[in-house]
């Protein structure tokens, strides 16, 4: 009893200049001491799963693609190949080699922007307007090559919808000169600083074992020594064809996932040169079927944060029976309290931003069904509206009275 | 009795103190920002800043002592413009020198660490409270050296006045190169009083939100902002008083001289917070203790020896 009257809880969220988005951390504190760590997610749930089953697989691309803002490509890469996959389409190797350089320029600014957001929560303003100002030109090639900055709707099906000409490759390849440049300097400055490494050493540690029994994916996982990558292990598009070094660190911490995310950017780097120097001709986009035969389908990518997968199961028709995507933030949010928990308050953000969380990703709604009961509940959307005027009457807010339009299926 | 008005509430007392805090906190901003690859604020910012908190409402947490809550920023203020009047600017000699006026001066620039912490505590938030408690666990780390840093150079001029102290470098220029240690003793802990990266735990935005200022908002927290852009002036002409005692006979001058050392003050503390990250508060009290402070005691025994040798 004498001890809890020395925890006081604090919680970090929803709104918290720390995290980028909502999420919320329900922290116990002893002193300065994290003894006890609530992660909260589920704030942002927005349907898409949902959404994409009352689509078509064309108009599925948009939505898939904002899954994440980050890693927007990655995902409309799973979705792309998982639906080709079920229609039995190989796509052109010209697209596959646009589909790999894409991904990797998306790597390289994600990890550019993490390094910045790193910096900016341990205080650290002036590597994080440095990063950012880096990553600006990243975005200018994405930009350049999908016509967003973020949102680069590249993929289709059947292939992608824009080539890369030989002034763009020129363009590129002195945009990565200054890049890697610069890069140089982070991963001297990330390996040597003092109070860098003063702040991300030993904290946040994930062990070996633990990365593995928690499910860590992604830079978090290697640097943990888990040689996990799935442009390696199950290589997709034309990672067959292009050399992938897989970047791991022993180091367990923060500090580890740091200096994995540097490396990789000049492994980025590399592989981009590598894949626009031997880039092969041919069409863009082969031929696509409205319609996708039933049958069901596994896609794996992997992500600047790690493996991201989708399960896409079609009827027959022009639209999904069932799409789930699981980004990879949702992966490393298992461990995050058994990270947190032993370090101390200071540390509670950039543990955080550690993993690269990506919070409007990987909320999702799940109904578990209680099978030992035998309560198979399916819900119906007039259930669901019921269940949802009930949760707000409890909490004091009567939402009977809105009208909602009936859902056409 | 005009004059001694004059000098208190214009110059050098709040009027010029707070419009010279406007511009170094400009000064301060845009080299940040430029040592950052940033354009930075136009030099009205922190003016436009302070007009426009002083427009807005001014909320009092409901659980915090009224009177102790609002006169907290006026206290802090009041102890840091205090402490700018014995400070010398355009010569030698302050307005009121007296012996002993270091002391007092060093005194006074701890109250507004303090009426963070009150302030802090007042406010019954929880991020305020561990805002609070951090910075009364950082003053209790940096002040022994920042003390004792500062009291070396005084044994050398075996005087306590700062005029006095100012008075004696200015005739024995080469002594400040045996203070060099306690200068950058000095530098460093007052990074630490001034709340500044790396030492800007007690408000680090990204852990605890702003800590201590947390609820304070309007008059309340411009009059606390006002507080800490004078407390950088003022530690600052108060380390060029004593480490760089370059006068001129000329008061005009000597005005000139004041502002450029000032200024290459601020620079350095600028350089030292842009080029580093936030440190945890046990990594603060480690290095406070078993750096800063042996460097102020081995400084200190070696004004000492330089006294007895020299009488």
């Amino acid at each position: 009893m004498s001890d809890n009257s020395k925890r006081i809880t604090i919680p970090i969220g929803p709104q918290h200049p720390a995290l980028k988005e909502p999420g919320c951390f329900t922290i116990t504190l002893e002193g300065e001491k994290v003894v006890n760590a609530v992660v909260g997610v589920g704030y942002n749930h927005r349907g898409l799963e949902k959404a994409c089953e009352s689509r078509t697989y064309i108009q599925d691309l948009y939505i898939i693609e904002r899954v994440c803002g980050i890693c927007s490509h990655t995902h409309s890469t799973a979705f792309c190949q998982g639906v080709e996959e079920l229609v039995g389409v190989e796509i052109s190797p010209r697209a596959k080699f646009i589909r790999v350089i894409m991904a990797e320029l998306e790597r390289l600014h994600s990890h550019l922007l993490w390094l910045g957001v790193a910096a900016h929560e341990i205080g650290f303003d002036t590597l994080f307007m440095y990063s950012w100002r880096d990553r600006e030109l990243v975005l200018d090639m994405l930009a350049m090559l999908g016509g967003n900055r973020v949102n680069y709707g590249i993929n289709t099906l059947g292939g992608v919808r824009r080539d890369i000409t030989p002034e763009m490759k020129e363009l590129i390849h002195k945009t990565l000169n200054i890049v890697e440049e610069q890069n140089k300097y982070y991963i001297d400055l990330a390996l040597h600083e003092t109070t860098l490494a003063a702040r991300l050493s030993g904290i946040g540690k994930l062990s070996h074992e633990d990365a593995i029994k928690y499910g860590a994916v992604g830079p978090v996982a290697r640097a943990s020594m888990v040689k996990d990558d799935i442009r390696v292990s199950e290589p997709y598009a034309a990672y067959d064809q292009i050399p992938v070094k897989v970047v791991t660190d022993d180091h367990c911490d923060v500090f580890g996932r740091a200096v994995v995310r540097v490396l990789e950017i000049m492994e980025s780097i590399s592989m981009i040169r590598f894949a626009l120097d031997n880039m092969p001709d041919g069409d863009l986009a082969v031929k696509f079927p409205r319609k996708v035969p039933a049958g069901e389908v596994f896609s794996r990518t992997e992500a600047p944060r790690g493996e991201d997968t989708h399960y896409i199961r079609g009827n027959g028709t022009d639209k999904p029976d069932r799409v789930r995507v699981r980004a990879a933030s949702e992966a490393n949010w298992h461990g995050m309290q058994h990270m947190l928990e032993g370090d101390y308050l200071a540390d509670v953000p950039i543990i955080i931003a550690a993993i690269d969380p990506c919070y409007s990703c990987t909320d999702r709604a799940f109904i578990v069904k209680d099978l030992d009961h035998g309560d198979q509940r399916v819900w119906d959307w007039q259930s669901l509206k019921r269940y949802s005027v009930d949760w707000y009457k409890k909490r004091g807010f009567d939402a009977s009275k809105i009208k909602l339009a009936e859902r056409r299926i | 009795m005009l004059m001694a008005l004059f000098n208190i509430v214009i110059f050098p007392g709040l009027l010029f103190l707070g419009i010279y805090a406007l511009f170094f906190a400009f000064l301060d901003r845009k080299l940040y920002a430029r040592l950052q690859n940033r354009v930075g604020p136009p030099w009205f910012q922190p003016l436009a800043d302070f007009c426009k908190l002083l427009g807005k409402e001014t909320i009092i947490p409901q659980g915090a002592d009224r009177r102790v809550f609002v006169s907290l920023p006026v206290f802090a203020l009041a102890a840091v413009t205090t402490a700018f009047i014995y400070v010398p600017i355009w010569s030698v000699n302050s307005l009121f020198p007296f012996e002993g006026d270091l002391i007092v001066v060093l005194y006074l620039l701890t109250i507004p660490t303090l009426c963070f912490f009150l302030g802090g505590w007042y406010s019954t938030s929880l991020y305020a409270t561990i805002g609070a408690v951090r910075a009364l666990t950082q003053l209790f780390s940096y002040e022994v050296p920042l003390f004792m840093a500062m009291l070396a150079p005084a044994i050398l001029a075996e005087t306590w006045s700062i005029s006095g102290i100012s008075a004696y470098y200015a005739e024995h220029p080469l002594y400040i190169l045996i203070n060099i240690p306690a200068f950058l003793v000095a530098m460093v802990a007052c990074q630490g009083k001034l709340e500044r990266v790396p030492f800007d735990l007690p408000e680090a935005e990204t852990e605890i939100v702003s800590g201590t200022f947390v609820e304070y908002s309007g008059r309340l927290f411009a009059i606390f902002k006002m507080a800490i852009d004078c407390e950088l002036v003022v530690v600052s002409a108060l380390i060029a008083a004593i480490f760089l005692p370059f006068h001129a006979a000329n008061p005009w001058l000597g005005f000139l001289y004041f502002i450029i050392k000032t200024v290459i003050i601020l620079i350095l503390l600028c350089l030292f917070r842009a080029s580093m990250a936030r440190v945890r508060i046990e990594q603060m009290l480690m290095f406070c203790w078993k750096i800063l402070t042996p460097l102020a005691i081995i400084q200190i025994i070696i004004n000492l020896l330089v006294r007895g040798a020299l009488a």
